[in-house]
């Protein structure tokens, strides 16, 4: 079971992001979930890697046995896809919050009802 | 230099991109932007014929060899696919001026070109490249873009649909990433056609279909495949209408493009149906998408909002035919895909077209233009036609295929759907053509389109009336990929 001890974390974010995302009507707070979502997928990743034994991918004297470096590069791209994505994400928040007086979703799409 | 052209196919938009922000004038920006992508069609045109001639080309990027390095593969499927798209790029930009300056501040427009090329170079990207990691980041480049583009819509609520198809966007990117994940700590790869020697030989079936679940998840988000497209109505309504008319022509067909590649070309289709009903899903889904989304669009006021729904449907059309799977079923697939993008391009131009004159494109806006727009509304109804799949129109033979494909299968209740869904495609046109043939507008008198609109509008509907005469061209590229498809994997 303690093998399986990170990708537990992962299911239990992964699942924790999606509920809130779904769930909240506070537009700032479903991006929190989103966020969670998405670093839950990186922690999968970087667990992926992990080798039993194995240092850094770094060139050390005496060290056989490395981690396998490619997944942390991958979601390094990613990680930076992610905060793109959460910077415009806020930003559109902010314009919406301009717009309409509020972040709440239920407000906003009350005053649109009308057109 | 023509070593470097299934790069450069790519690079050229991307570059494009940041160099547009410089020219801060809103005609140089435009110009350069139409001087990007015609150049991006001449390198789509020369990878045609070249895959044409002599197959597929493999360019190992910073001359790093597949499998470790990123290789960018142009193969008959690709090459279609990325001639598809800057055909409708080219068209877009073209009117994209005239359509601005009715619709937004002059200091939006430059960023408008950004965006729009972001976009181009990231939907290029996705179907250019052999990594399926470099899709991923492709897939967000495009989308990124895309909600800004959105986002740019004169009304508020195209800020609130900007926030919603991010939101969803999202949760497909990384579904997709999730599923690359189980995928290459099975394989230890993330080259395509690397993956597609190895996933067959595996022991982890149960494994492998988790990964493809998520895979085409992601997808279907992000192709608005029914029941996942409530994002596609909102943000086509609200986003500027040469974005719309961009995004409706190209961004879904790319998303299918993915869904084919993965489907058939990296999994395989007997490996996947042996794992769980594939095929069968598809149908059913792409059933309800033509009759659903068709029928909602029947009760719509806003003609942005009719189309954008029709496309949700014309999507189900397209699944059908992967959903069948034989070769026939995926040919007319791969000659929707190209048909109903010009198709969807000829309409939403000329609906941008009647919004850069009108101010709106609410059915009520359209009343008497018949008179008052003739060129515009001709286009439009050739468009409309196409859409319907009246025959001499390039709707009819894609039509066409889906019904041989269908009755090949046996499966009779399938082109009565086609039919039906022709026929509420006739209904919602026709209410349309009765509210600008048929009623009389009073008021202010309503010019023509500009001309730079209806060059790009005529294109597009005389390309509808061409392809649906002389075939050779798409009957014989999709024939090519199909073959390469089927052939790779027998």
């Amino acid at each position: 079971m303690a093998d399986y001890y990170n990708y537990l974390v992962v299911v239990l974010l992964m699942t924790l992001g999606l509920y809130i995302v779904m769930t909240q009507g506070n537009l700032v707070k479903k991006l929190i979930g989103l966020n969670v979502f998405q670093t839950s997928v990186f922690i999968f990743y970087i667990s992926t890697a992990k080798v039993n034994g194995g240092t850094a991918p770094i060139v050390i004297d005496g060290a056989e046995l490395y981690s396998n470096p490619l997944p942390q590069v991958l979601i390094l791209t990613a990680i930076v896809v992610g905060i793109a994505t959460m910077a415009l994400a806020l930003a559109l928040v902010l314009r919406i919050k301009r717009a309409y007086g509020s972040v709440e979703e239920d407000v906003i799409l009350e005053q649109d009802k009308p057109c | 230099m023509l070593n470097h052209l299934a790069v450069l196919q790519v690079v050229v938009p991307l570059l494009a991109a940041p160099a547009c922000l410089i020219l801060e004038r809103a005609r140089a920006a435009w110009l350069f932007t139409c001087l990007a992508c015609l150049l991006s069609l001449g390198i789509s045109i020369a990878l045609f014929l070249q895959v044409q001639a002599s197959g597929p080309i493999s360019y190992a990027m910073g001359g790093w060899e597949a499998p470790w390095g990123i290789e960018y593969r142009i193969d008959a499927l690709s090459s279609f696919v990325l001639l598809l798209i800057n055909l409708v790029a080219v068209a877009v930009v073209i009117g994209a001026n005239s359509s601005l300056v009715a619709e937004l501040p002059e200091s939006r427009h430059s960023p408008f070109y950004v965006l729009l090329l972001l976009c181009h170079a990231g939907l290029l990207g996705i179907v250019a490249t052999g990594d399926a990691f470099n899709v991923f980041v492709f897939l967000e480049i495009s989308s990124l873009s895309t909600y800004a583009l959105v986002a740019l819509g004169r009304d508020r609520r195209a800020l609130f649909a900007a926030y919603q198809y991010l939101i969803v966007g999202t949760i497909g990117a990384t579904f997709f990433l999730i599923g690359l994940g189980f995928l290459y700590s099975l394989t230890g790869t993330l080259n395509m056609a690397d993956l597609a020697q190895r996933l067959p030989g595996l022991e982890e079936k149960r494994l492998v279909a988790a990964a493809f679940a998520f895979i085409v998840i992601g997808i279907a988000l992000k192709l608005a495949l029914f029941p996942l497209h409530g994002w596609l109505p909102d943000a086509y309504t609200q986003a500027p209408s040469m974005a719309t008319a961009f995004l409706a022509a190209s961004a879904t067909k790319v998303a299918l493009y993915l869904l084919i590649r993965m489907y058939f070309d990296v999994l395989g289709q007997e490996a996947v149906n042996a794992l769980f009903p594939m095929g069968a899903l598809l149908l059913v889904l792409g059933a309800a998408a033509v009759l659903l989304a068709s029928l909602a669009a029947i009760r719509q006021d806003n003609v942005k909002r009719i189309f954008a729904l029709s496309s949700v449907g014309q999507i189900g059309y397209l699944v059908i035919g992967v959903g069948l799977g034989s070769a026939l079923g995926l040919q007319a697939a791969l000659l929707h895909l190209f048909n109903h993008a010009l198709i969807k391009a000829a309409l939403f131009i000329a609906v941008a077209a009647v919004v850069c004159r009108v101010g709106g494109s609410r059915l009520d806006d359209f009343r008497g233009l018949g008179r008052a727009m003739p060129w515009t509304m001709a286009g439009l109804l050739i468009g409309a036609l196409s859409l319907i799949g009246v025959p001499l129109t390039a709707g009819f033979v894609s039509k066409w295929f889906l019904v041989l494909a269908a009755m090949e299968a046996g499966l009779w209740p399938l082109v009565a759907l086609v039919l039906i869904g022709s026929f509420i495609a006739l209904f919602y046109v026709w209410r349309i053509v009765e509210v600008a043939y048929f009623q009389q507008r009073d008021g202010v008198a309503i010019s023509e389109a500009p001309l730079m609109l209806l060059i790009p509008l005529w294109g597009m509907a005389l390309a509808n009336l061409y392809f649906g005469i002389d075939t050779s061209l798409t009957v014989e590229g999709s024939e090519q990929a199909v073959n390469f498809l089927m052939g790779s994997r027998p």
